[in-house]
């Protein structure tokens, strides 16, 4: 059995398109490794140039944020379900739109 | 208390109530495990955001930022915008609501009756659009005034000084609070009041997964985090998508009788997840969660009847929480 990654639309350029991949790795940092051999670049969105977590990528374990998890150390196991997300968060326009009007 | 001298004095204090039904079943001699909705669809206009919106307006009336006659200007998806329709209407002042055109008929018609005006953005045209739309209007009139609840403190600070005094006055052995996640406001302002009264309390955030139109970002780095936001107040943060947040909204008015909104269904789903495995470690849990509204604004969608794949469908590509 393998992990299982749903990619967002935006990230799909990475996987030929796919919505859903697959995985192995006991940590997430081991997933992502995995995942960058056969769709190489996708680490270099996932992660920033010091290899922290990107600010606006949220990652979940099983519907669970992984930033509290351990973060890139967290756990994985065969079955798990992972979710990667643009960080947007509830009414996505109604933030950018405010964020241009005060210029941030 | 019954009486109010307006209806802005009659935000908040709202009721608590135990579901006794959802609540999961204990082993014979093993502690409690109780579910408890805050009912926040019984404020003013309907919905939790009165709490921050007075906040908001008093505390920019109080700073000189907002003055008599203001145009007040929200870009929102909804709640927040029909909880400052109605203070701005108290207070006299003018509102212009920002939003995208994927929300529901009712919030639209709600925001015109307490006299606000609404610029759509249009859906299909996602974040980058809904900016051109936002700047536009910026150029255009830099006279009116922002509230920005993404990034106001006075929008935590609604729930520092009301919600979390109210749980914790209704139930003094809570265990765990569970919120949805969007401005972070109502958890940050919680759930900061709740771990300085109560040691060990867990604060659990829900965070609705819209369908894919939804997080249109042309690139990662247009993503956003609201600048309330700060993770050390939390203990976890679930993920909850479309299929589930109905699932449960339809079992909260099934089984317990309260209608509610999906962003409610979403919270209840992290919930029971909470208290399912507070009974599996034998641990006494008295776990509190936030029904952000009732379901009145949303029975347009038809996600309250049919079959789940049905609802899932209806309501993608909407801003339902």
């Amino acid at each position: 059995m393998a992990i299982e990654v749903r990619v967002p639309t935006i990230l799909r350029s990475y996987t030929g398109g796919a919505k859903i991949v697959e995985g192995s790795g006991g940590t997430l940092t081991a997933l992502i490794d995995d995942l960058d051999t056969r769709h190489g670049g996708l680490k270099g969105r996932l992660l920033t140039p010091e290899g922290g977590l990107h600010r606006f990528v949220n990652i979940y374990v099983n519907d669970e944020d992984v930033r509290f998890l351990g973060s890139l150390d967290a756990t994985l196991n065969d079955g798990d379900s992972i979710t990667i997300l643009p960080a947007v968060a509830g009414g996505a326009l109604g933030f950018a739109a405010a964020a241009a009007f005060l210029g941030i | 208390m019954a009486r109010y001298e307006s209806l802005l004095d009659a935000c908040g204090g709202t009721p608590l109530v135990g579901l006794p039904r959802l609540s999961p079943t204990v082993p014979d001699g093993a502690p409690p495990v109780r579910l408890w909705a805050k009912l926040e669809d019984r404020n003013p206009t309907g919905s939790i955001k009165d709490r921050p919106a007075l906040f908001m307006v008093r505390e920019a009336e109080e700073s000189g930022h907002l003055r008599p006659g203001d145009t007040i200007l929200e870009p929102t998806s909804g709640n927040t915008g029909i909880s400052l329709a109605m203070v701005a209407k108290l207070r006299g002042y003018r509102l212009v609501c920002v939003m995208p055109e994927n929300v529901s008929a009712e919030r639209v018609q709600l925001l015109r009756m307490y006299g606000a005006e609404i610029i759509f953005s249009p859906a299909a045209g996602g974040s980058n659009q809904a900016v051109a739309t936002a700047k536009q209007i910026a150029t255009e009139h830099p006279d009116w005034k922002m509230l920005f609840q993404y990034g106001n403190p006075a929008n935590a600070r609604a729930h520092y000084e009301t919600t979390g005094p109210e749980l914790l006055h209704d139930l003094p052995t809570i265990t765990h609070f569970v919120a949805g996640l969007g401005t972070t406001g109502t958890l940050m302002g919680t759930g900061r009041y709740l771990r300085e009264k109560v040691e060990g309390i867990q604060i659990i955030a829900a965070e609705p997964r819209y369908g894919e139109l939804v997080y249109g970002l042309r690139n990662i780095d247009e993503g956003y985090v609201p600048e309330l936001y700060d993770p050390s107040v939390l203990d976890r943060r679930f993920s909850v998508g479309t299929r589930d947040a109905v699932l449960r909204t339809r079992q909260l008015v099934e089984v317990e009788g309260i209608f509610a909104g999906f962003s409610s269904g979403a919270i209840l789903h992290a919930a029971l997840a909470v208290a399912h495995e507070a009974v599996k470690a034998g641990k006494r849990a008295d776990v509190a969660f936030v029904v952000a509204d009732g379901g009145w604004k949303y029975l347009s969608t038809g996600a309250y009847v049919g079959t789940l794949n049905d609802a899932e469908e209806a309501l993608d590509g909407q801003l339902w929480a």
